[in-house]
């Protein structure tokens, strides 16, 4: 069943320059997609492709220019089913400083189903599932500026789930992270598509894309490429042309096969590839 | 260096006086304030001191830390006492020049600074023994009967509280700020004080445009998470008035009444 569906979307920015002229820019130029309830996509593409922008147009933070994107059915530009939107689709960020609310972790958990009217008894069972669900119960009453970066993301990620959404959207969770801060968010996504939390992930890390179930590929506002991350990473060439690599095993299989030694076309993870080499 | 300085002044603690209802506390300290400016004898900072005191030992907040709250705040005490000392008039006791000092002085000031030090006790008492988010909890509950004026008091306690939140934040930043100034030559150390002033202006510029990246990016974040004003919000820790409050209440009502009869009868 598809969740999330966009229709020949386009989003115009626009900005008054000093003259006073209106200017709009294009980041998203007629997209259309769908994405299955309960995947796990990745969204891949160099900076100012429009990935972002097309984040926020998930859930109803910024509303199309022309077209349409459906949430669950729900027309986002409908203003008066904003919460309903909001709800069913929850947003992470880049930034772990900036989306954090409250001085203290487990008020900042409870900030959204606060907003949206739960009964007490019942936030404070969210708040523990969510914290737990990202292993750090143990710091439900500490500060969120003595927590680690990776600390940070994973309460913002509880945050998100404590509004019980159908699907998170992280709009590169892990890009201001540690390699260690990146491998446990990048666990508890997976942990909560599992779970079956409809997950988007954009990013810039192709070895996190590796581990979708679908990619999309964005370049200049278009959606150019689209499959399994087997599919398009086949396609080293075409990424290359959109500013992109593929992920260090993938490559190091490739030069391999090219030297003359038998690897299946299929390797993404560095265990497989080791595996292989083994046989 | 900058990194140090903690939220507030709250001692995390699990006493009777942490557990009271922030709304209690802010009332009690608030009407203990005013008990201190009607007191008008000696005899009468006597009760005001025992209460405090039996508070400090319910509480269990080291001194050390009560001890800080009261240090920056010495200087203006001295202050005080000096100026009440010298400036009032009557029954000379000792004078060299313009100088003297009278009886009425000395007790004057003896009288202020007692009230002063009581006071600056009393308030940090609240803020040691509440934490930040109950204050503004409280405040904003304190304050929604007025809403129907048009105060804005769930915005205001939200203000606070995402206030509260950003102070580390923002210091870091500001610690980010002076080390890449540094590094690029900047003297924030020697000259005098105009230059000093100067030296900040490369600090505090891309302070406030970072501040301002920061509030858009928390109000895309909060808008995110559903956030849409107070109407039909609810709190996860919702206050609760309970039989503690009730006898807190009681014996701060034994305190206001000893205050008044004392300044009633042996005024």
């Amino acid at each position: 069943m598809e969740f999330i569906k966009a229709d020949k979307l386009t989003f115009e920015y626009k900005k008054t320059n000093d003259a006073g002229q209106e200017i709009s820019t294009e980041a998203i130029k007629g997209v259309s997609f769908s994405i299955e309830k309960g995947s796990f996509v990745a969204i891949i593409g160099q900076n100012g492709s429009g990935k972002s922008t097309l984040a926020k147009n998930m859930n109803a933070l910024l509303i199309p220019t022309t077209g349409k994107m459906y949430v669950d059915g729900i027309d986002t530009s409908d203003l008066t089913r904003l919460w309903d939107v909001r709800q069913r689709v929850a947003m992470v960020f880049q930034n772990p400083d900036n989306q954090i609310v409250s001085a203290i972790v487990e008020d900042d958990v409870a900030f959204g189903p606060e907003n949206i009217g739960v009964d007490p008894a019942e936030i404070r069972q969210r708040v523990d599932a969510a914290l737990s669900g990202v292993e750090m119960s143990d710091y439900r009453k500490k500060a969120p500026h003595l927590l680690s970066g990776g600390q940070k993301q994973k309460i913002a990620i509880a945050g998100a789930v404590a509004m019980e959404p159908e699907c998170i959207v992280f709009d590169e969770p892990t890009a201001m992270l540690d390699p260690a801060g990146r491998q446990e968010v990048l666990n508890v996504i997976r942990k909560l598509n599992a779970r079956g939390i409809t997950a988007i992930l954009i990013t810039h890390f192709m070895e996190e894309a590796a581990q979708a179930d679908q990619i999309l590929v964005m370049d200049n506002g278009e959606i150019k490429m689209e499959g399994s991350p087997k599919e398009i990473f086949r396609r080293a060439d075409e990424l290359k042309a959109f500013c992109l690599d593929v992920p260090a095993p993938v490559a190091l299989a490739s030069a391999l096969r090219e030297k003359g030694i038998e690897l299946p076309e299929d390797i993404l993870t560095t265990e497989v590839l080791v595996e292989e080499l083994i046989k | 260096m900058i990194r140090d300085i903690t939220l507030g002044q709250y001692y995390p603690g699990s006493s009777w006086i942490h557990k009271l209802d922030p709304r209690v506390k802010i009332l009690a300290t608030l009407l203990y304030i005013v008990a201190l400016f009607v007191i008008h004898k000696f005899s009468g900072f006597i009760v005001a001191f025992v209460a405090l005191e039996a508070v400090i030992i319910i509480s269990k907040v080291p001194r050390k830390f009560i001890w800080r709250g009261l240090k920056p705040v010495l200087l203006i005490i001295a202050f005080t006492l000096l100026i009440n000392m010298f400036m009032i008039k009557g029954e000379v006791l000792w004078q060299m020049g313009f100088l003297h000092i009278t009886r009425e002085g000395l007790r004057t000031a003896a009288f202020m600074g007692i009230r002063l030090v009581l006071l600056i006790i009393g308030s940090s008492m609240l803020t040691l023994t509440t934490r930040p988010i109950g204050l503004t909890d409280g405040i904003e509950a304190l304050l929604s009967p007025f809403k129907k004026l048009g105060l804005p008091a769930h915005e205001l306690a939200m203000m606070m509280t995402i206030a509260l939140r950003f102070i580390p934040t923002l210091l870091e930043e500001t610690d980010k700020i002076i080390k890449a100034q540094q590094a690029r030559g900047a003297d924030f150390e020697s000259g005098n004080i105009l230059r000093r002033a100067k030296a900040l202006v490369p600090i505090l510029v891309p302070l406030f445009i970072s501040a301002f990246r920061i509030a858009q990016d928390l109000a895309m974040a909060m808008e995110a998470r559903c956030y849409g004003g107070s109407v039909k919000r609810t709190r996860m820790n919702e206050m609760k008035m309970g039989s503690r409050d009730l006898v807190a209440a009681l014996l701060f009502m034994v305190f206001l009444a000893l205050i008044i009869l004392q300044r009633v009868f042996m005024g």
